[in-house]
């Protein structure tokens, strides 16, 4: 994992101390909350529906335990004794005093962590591939990128006031697991010749206009992403829509102009950064991956998992995952009890997963995007102990990528820009497939949930997505079929009239039945409603 | 009526103008009539309340109930979680806002 | 509290800028005012002759000045570069590393503020025109000229 030196651990706490400054204006009434907002998003502060909420930054969504321990104590003395994990593996406590806001950032940044730019018109928390570094199918790992690039983005002149926020993935697999084809910017590792490489793909997105982004270069040399992006970044800033907020991503900027025309510019605004020097010398990149250098793994360990209690066995079959190494094995923890709140984890939860991460994990897990907890470095002769212990804290829930496993925003339970609930909506579908061999039947099913048009629930990605919308003062939902955020990435379409709560719960099962009806031989839900398209599931759903 | 909501600017808590001050209880609000915006606007500039804005609000029997479901929520607190929500002993709080 | 503030040596530039259009269509005007959404590489064929550039925010949220800045550095702009408008405090240390090195903001700025605002930083990640080494160059001192 990275390790802060003592710049990196300057610029965070430099930035505390004018955080603190910030808020001590606000507090005597030096800044008015017009002037003080701005800057309080640059941190990752909203006033939300009932308190202040403070996001976290995981870059690329990797922890050690003692920056999770650390999460999990804010969590109990800062906030109500509980956190969110996001969709941009992230953290957000719901409950946090202002004038705490200061003290929570020093005590972060004892942990090498910060709240630094996740919110604002700005470059957000780079994402990744939560296998980064454990599967064996990725080109190389994609974190070294990826902290290159929270570095080059942090504080970056340049880009602080884009015409809106600005996402940037990079993964290094075929198999795309953190969505980068609906990022403003996705960088995809690539080897050519033996050299290490981009793929680039801009424009992509969810919110109100959901796109998939195109490829705009297939080889950046890693040594010049940094002016690569610079460029990517000048021609957005410079032309992107700043007259209405709702056209202002980067999305909508290369659908205007044309892909063609937004990649004319981009090189060309390219060739002239490539000779300023803005790059960092290879050595820089050498010397962060040197900190993500594969861990020492023991060797001559066993492949044996002892199988003899099903409940175990059923939780290994769904929730464990193939590591490179022989003998160990990446382990998924379901933030998703099906009575629960999706991405939701109490201090205790978070206290425990970090001292599972220390004991058996070489001291490092993961955040998904999918709202879920990863455990990567695993001995399979520990599966067992981790299961068991896991199970006592509610946290051993076996329905990784099944319909249970449902992303949701938190909605209008705690989200001032929602229109419905999602939770509720969650936890009642959750409730009515709650049958594990029922959701085992009915396979990979990737179920989003947004409160709003936002998409911060990912419902356009959804293998079946739910939109809520406020119908006249109550709550209702539009149905999506056929959206994914893999690399088979497309966006769902709306079935038709949205329902009532309890009317999309019975809709959705409808639209289960004739998939269960209609697939053949090894079908994904998705594949199936490939073939056969909307028609089958519009008419059993409004027959 | 109309009534005056907002957050405490130092804990961002949700507070109801009461008439003579900020209460954490929806049941405490009182009709602020035309007055909303210049009351907002005094409040904000003393330090004591953040984001405020007036709303449409009406008395029923169980008290003062603001007309759309997001402000509802803002009074009870989040229906997910009925230990945190103003009204932990009652069981039916969650339909109260929809 | 301070209404003009200047990093360069000697007097600022005293001459009323101009638009861009009549800058570009006349040639005895030296000082030229940029407004958001124009083109500053319009500017570059009249560099050498240009003493004043004033590049304007029309909300402090609108940031396509400091791609104007840097883009007017890059390309060898050596005269004052002068940010007015809605420019605040908590945005001079940004400007400055794109190359401003003048300001006329619409509201006068605390003096003590900027002060802390132009040294909070010690370290800066981006190399920029404004000649501060980034960390990483800091890093590898043998791979970096100078």
């Amino acid at each position: 994992m990275y390790r802060y030196d003592s710049y990196d651990q300057s610029i965070v706490d430099a930035r505390v101390e004018e955080f603190r400054d910030q808020v001590q204006r606000r507090l005597t009434g030096a800044l008015t909350e017009d002037q003080f907002k701005p800057l309080r998003l640059m941190n990752g502060l909203y006033l939300q529906l009932h308190a202040y909420m403070l996001r976290v930054a995981i870059p690329y969504g990797t922890l050690s335990g003692k920056q999770m321990r650390k999460l999990g104590e804010i969590a109990a003395k800062y906030d109500k004794g509980y956190g969110h994990f996001t969709t941009r593996q992230n953290l957000q406590y719901n409950w946090i005093k202002l004038a705490d806001a200061p003290d929570i950032l020093a005590e972060l940044a004892t942990v090498e962590m910060h709240a630094i730019q996740t919110s604002g018109n700005c470059i957000r928390n780079i994402s990744s591939d939560q296998y980064a570094g454990v599967s064996a199918d990725e080109v190389a790992d994609p974190r070294p990128w990826a902290e290159l690039l929270r570095q080059w983005s942090s504080f970056h002149p340049e880009f602080t006031y884009l015409p809106r926020k600005f996402k940037i993935c990079v993964i290094a697999s075929d198999d795309d697991r953190a969505a980068m084809k609906l990022h403003d910017i996705g960088l995809k590792l690539v080897s050519k010749d033996g050299v290490i490489g981009a793929e680039v793909y801009a424009g992509g997105g969810m919110g109100r206009t959901p796109m998939v982004a195109p490829q705009i270069r297939d080889f950046v040399p890693e040594e010049e992403i940094v002016s690569y992006l610079e460029a990517c970044l000048r021609v957005y800033n410079r032309y992107g829509r700043r007259d209405n907020k709702y056209k202002a991503r980067i999305k909508i900027l290369v659908h205007e102009i044309g892909v063609e025309e937004y990649k004319r510019q981009v090189e060309e605004e390219f060739a002239h950064m490539r000779e300023l020097g803005l790059n960092p010398p290879t050595e820089e990149l050498d010397r962060i991956r040197a900190f993500f250098a594969a861990p020492a793994y023991e060797t001559g360990l066993s492949e044996a998992i002892d199988r003899a209690d099903p409940a175990f066995a059923l939780w290994v079959d769904r929730q464990v995952a193939a590591h490179k190494a022989p003998g160990y094995a990446i382990v998924n923890i379901s933030l998703k009890p099906l009575t629960g709140i999706p991405g939701d984890a109490s201090a205790e939860q978070i206290e425990l997963v970090a001292t599972l991460a220390e004991q058996y994990s070489l001291d490092e897990l993961r955040v998904t995007h999918a709202q879920n907890l990863v455990l990567p470095h695993v001995r399979k002769a520990d599966l067992y102990a981790i299961w068991q212990k896991l199970d006592e804290a509610g946290l051993a829930e076996a329905n990784l990528d099944l319909i249970t496993d449902i992303i949701a925003c938190p909605g209008l339970d705690y989200c001032a820009l929602a229109n419905a609930r999602s939770i509720p909506l969650a936890q009642k579908i959750a409730q009515r497939f709650a049958d594990a061999e029922r959701q085992t039947e009915l396979g990979e099913l990737k179920l989003k949930i947004s409160g709003c048009i936002n998409a911060c629930g990912h419902h356009h990605a959804g293998h079946i997505g739910i939109l809520g919308v406020d119908r006249k003062g109550v709550e209702n939902f539009q149905l999506l079929l056929g959206g994914s955020g893999a690399e088979d990435a497309s966006l769902g379409q709306i079935t038709g009239p949205g329902f009532s709560e309890d009317g999309v719960v019975d809709a959705i099962e409808k639209v289960t039945d004739i998939y269960l009806a209609e697939r053949t031989d090894g079908e994904r839900f998705l594949d199936t409603y490939r073939r056969i398209g909307m028609k089958p599931f519009k008419e059993a759903i409004y027959g | 009526m109309k009534i005056l909501t907002g957050n405490d600017l130092v804990s961002g808590d949700v507070i109801w103008w009461a008439g003579d001050g900020w209460s954490r209880q929806v049941g405490d609000s009182v009709d602020v009539g035309d007055h909303g915006e210049d009351l907002a606007r005094t409040e904000e500039a003393a330090l004591r309340v953040v984001g405020a804005y007036v709303i449409d609000a009406t008395v029923t029997d169980e008290g003062v109930r603001p007309a759309h479901i997001k402000d509802r929520i803002r009074a009870l607190g989040p229906t997910v979680r009925p230990d945190l929500n103003l009204k932990p002993n009652d069981a039916d709080a969650g339909n109260w806002v929809i | 509290m301070v209404e003009f503030l200047s990093f360069r040596d000697g007097e600022a530039t005293q001459e009323p800028a101009v638009t861009v259009e009549s800058f570009t269509g006349q040639s005895n005007s030296t000082a030229v005012r940029i407004e958001a959404g124009e083109d500053a590489r319009e500017l570059l064929p009249y560099l050498d002759r240009l003493s004043l550039v004033e590049v304007n925010f029309p909300a402090y949220g609108d940031g396509r000045g400091y791609s104007a800045a840097r883009i007017l550095r890059e390309s060898g702009y050596q005269g004052e570069l002068r940010a007015v408008g809605d420019v605040l405090v908590d945005q001079i240390n940004a400007m400055r590393r794109c190359g401003f090195d003048s300001f006329h903001p619409a509201k006068p700025l605390d003096d003590a503020a900027v002060e802390r605002a132009l040294n909070r930083y010690a370290d800066v990640y981006q190399k920029t025109i404004d000649g501060r080494q980034p960390v990483w160059a800091k890093r590898h001192p043998e791979k970096i000229d100078g």
